[in-house]
């Protein structure tokens, strides 16, 4: 049963991460890419989990709180590019 | 109750969560490519992974507590930065819309998209 519980849910997050995809694709401005690939990195992390789970094991954690500080970050310096033309003041 | 049915109600539970959260997941995303307007489409994505990880993440200390019987505090650290972070990130995309709109409201660039 859990098996089935993980698999169903690899197979819900990957199919929302084409969809998420196909937003960052086709924009149509930079504040939706920006926003889907936001998006993209918390699918990311949703997935690495479930293989976490499935595994039972922790190095996965450490992967899962990288792409959440690294995801982060792209996120801040986009939208700040975005606003000044510049990453650092 | 004994032993092997609190662990089928565990496993249940466990299963439960993670087809749940995977649903908001997916739910969050089909908000994202079907919404019409920037700011409508933040909001889609912003809450519903945020609960869609959240409830992944409450499924995995289940599946860790269920399999081995220690308690494991590497999801509280996933799920603290993710929620500290998500708002943050909301706030910096929408002051960038919020920028281009008015920008192309007093016609002042012709930026590229």
């Amino acid at each position: 049963m859990l098996d089935f519980a993980i698999l169903t849910g690899i197979a819900a997050i990957c199919l929302s991460m084409l969809l998420v995809l196909v937003r960052v694709l086709r924009g149509p401005t930079l504040p939706d890419r920006i926003v889907a690939l936001d998006a993209l990195y918390v699918n990311a992390i949703a997935l690495i989990i479930l293989l976490g789970i499935s595994e039972a094991d922790q190095i996965h954690f450490e992967a899962a709180i990288l792409i959440a500080l690294l995801g982060f970050a792209g996120t801040v310096a986009l939208a700040k590019f975005a606003l000044r033309r510049d990453v650092m003041e | 109750m004994s032993a092997a049915m609190a662990d089928y109600l565990l496993e249940l539970l466990v299963s439960l969560t993670i087809v749940a959260g995977a649903g908001f997941t997916l739910v969050g995303s089909i908000g994202l490519l079907r919404l019409d307007d920037v700011f409508q489409r933040m909001h889609a994505p912003t809450k519903a992974t945020t609960l869609g990880v959240g409830l992944i993440l409450v499924a995995s200390c289940l599946a860790t507590w269920m399999t081995q019987r220690e308690v494991s505090l590497h999801e509280v650290l996933v799920a603290l930065l993710l929620f500290v972070s998500a708002p943050v990130s909301a706030y910096l995309v929408a002051r960038v819309a919020l920028q281009r709109r008015s920008n192309a409201r007093d016609g002042v660039d012709g930026e590229d998209r």
